[in-house]
């Protein structure tokens, strides 16, 4: 049991997928641009995660090796049209703005990466819950950034007006930047630096060093 | 391990059977909530009828409103004449567009990047007893990646723009999808369609933000930064449906009284 609990919650902290394995950085950097958008595309990324982590280890005895790549793709691409069906039906408004992001779960490194690393060697309970672990990484990772882009791009959390804008006649000048995708970079660079160095054992060794210059 | 995957056959049935399962479960969530769906995208066309009218009112459901505040109509787009005998909320506009039967191609005319309409398209209107206050009518036409749906709403003197909105597109978010922000769609608010001359419309996007003092600084709307090719396709989608291959024949007759 005590395995399980690890399983869920190293990658939050100490193994996370974002911030020490840097995957998943592309949607990471276009849907946090506001807290709602995060939030669901959490959702959806811990439930395909799981799922596809579940399905490939149920199967993981049966799949030829030389076509696992596709087999582990087509059960991740199934599940992600599904999850994007299910937003269509019932958080309308929230796919609209997903777009095309929704659909991009399938290229995310994360959910491929596990169901190849993790599920393809492990039994189904425990593939299902490093799935989530890792869905809750990459979502505390979403929800980081998503809060601080909020916050200062339009001083408000989860639309809530928080920091009353100039434009509705308060003080606070609403910092364009913040809701750009670049910013992103900038938040999570500084996330990632913050982490290693509370946690200094993520700090990777350098791959090579510069030789000192001969005469 | 047992006993070995990468048999051809064992491939084949591995995939096959893959296949198969992933096709219904595919199948079976689309088909199961098709019907939601649906009623979402209606309810949504709906919001976006009332919020270009500018009749968004968070009171009361956007079903009540639409009943008591909205007509529909069946416009016929070659005679300039209301079509009664199509009803309104049956008639499948996008079905039409597509049967050359039921759509008028538009050759060389075509600035939106749509290459045919429906002959027969649905406007709505909000009525003040027999006088319309306000003309809301749809609009699409090319972006850079996606055909932008949308409806832009003019006052009785279907000239000052009430407001303007898509419903469905598929542009750059953060970029060209700005269309959707509400600072932006505010500034469509009270700016004019038409300079001197009614046939072709003087509205449309410029590179920039406006110039309040500048001379034409009623017929501009900022452009979307970062979205030149959007922009460009919003400005000739609004352009070609409030000109002489659009609307404004239709417009000229309801200022005549004529329809």
């Amino acid at each position: 049991m005590s395995e399980m609990k690890k399983v869920v919650t190293e990658p939050v902290f100490e193994n996370n997928p974002i911030a020490l394995q840097i995957l998943g950085i592309c949607s990471a950097l276009a849907v946090t641009s506001s807290l709602n958008v995060a939030l669901v595309m959490s959702l959806a990324v811990i439930v395909v995660t799981a799922f596809s982590n579940l399905f490939v280890s149920m199967i993981r005895n049966h799949i030829p090796n030389n076509i696992r790549i596709i087999v582990q793709m087509t059960i991740i691409a199934s599940l992600v049209i599904v999850v994007d069906q299910v937003l269509k039906a019932f958080a309308y408004e929230l796919s609209k703005q997903l777009s095309v992001f929704v659909g991009l779960i399938i290229t995310n490194c994360i959910v491929m990466g596990r169901a190849e690393a993790f599920a393809m060697k492990n039994p189904p309970a425990i593939s299902f819950m490093d799935g989530i672990g890792n869905g809750l990484g990459y979502g505390a990772v979403l929800l980081f950034v998503g809060f601080i882009r909020e916050l200062f791009g339009a001083g408000s959390l989860f639309g809530f007006e928080i920091f009353s804008l100039v434009n509705n006649g308060g003080w606070y000048v609403a910092n364009g930047l913040m809701l750009l995708p670049p910013s992103a970079f900038f938040v999570i660079g500084l996330m990632i630096w913050g982490l290693r160095a509370w946690k200094s054992k993520q700090v990777e060794k350098p791959d090579f060093t510069l030789a000192p210059n001969t005469k | 391990m047992p006993a070995n995957n990468d048999t051809i056959s064992k491939t084949l049935l591995v995939s096959v059977s893959l296949c198969v399962v992933c096709a219904v479960f595919v199948s079976a969530a689309a088909v199961a909530l098709k019907p939601q769906q649906l009623a979402n995208k209606a309810l949504d066309r709906k919001t976006n009828i009332l919020a270009a009218a500018d009749l968004v009112d968070p009171s009361k459901t956007v079903d009540e409103l639409f009943d008591n505040n909205v007509t529909a109509k069946v416009l016929d787009m070659t005679s300039y004449t209301w079509a009664d005998d199509i009803d309104p909320m049956t008639y499948d506009e996008m079905k039409a567009a597509k049967d050359p039967k039921q759509s008028v191609a538009l050759g060389d005319k075509d600035i939106a990047g749509i290459k045919q309409h429906a002959r027969y398209k649905t406007v709505y209107m909000v009525k003040n007893g027999d006088e319309i206050e306000k003309l809301i009518l749809p609009i699409h036409g090319k972006g850079l990646w996606s055909t932008l749906y949308g409806f832009v709403a003019l006052e009785g003197d279907f000239n000052t723009v009430v407001g303007l909105g898509f419903y469905s597109h598929a542009e750059t978010p953060g970029l060209g999808g700005e269309v959707d922000n509400p600072n932006w769609k505010g500034q469509w608010k009270g700016k004019k369609v038409y300079g001197d001359n009614f046939d072709s419309a003087a509205i449309g996007l410029i590179k920039g933000k406006v110039d309040p003092a500048g001379k034409n600084a009623a017929h501009q709307i900022d452009g979307l930064a970062g979205a030149t090719l959007t922009s460009v396709g919003v400005t000739n989608l609004v352009k070609f449906w409030l000109s002489e291959n659009g609307y404004s024949p239709f417009l000229v007759k309801l200022r005549a009284g004529e329809v």
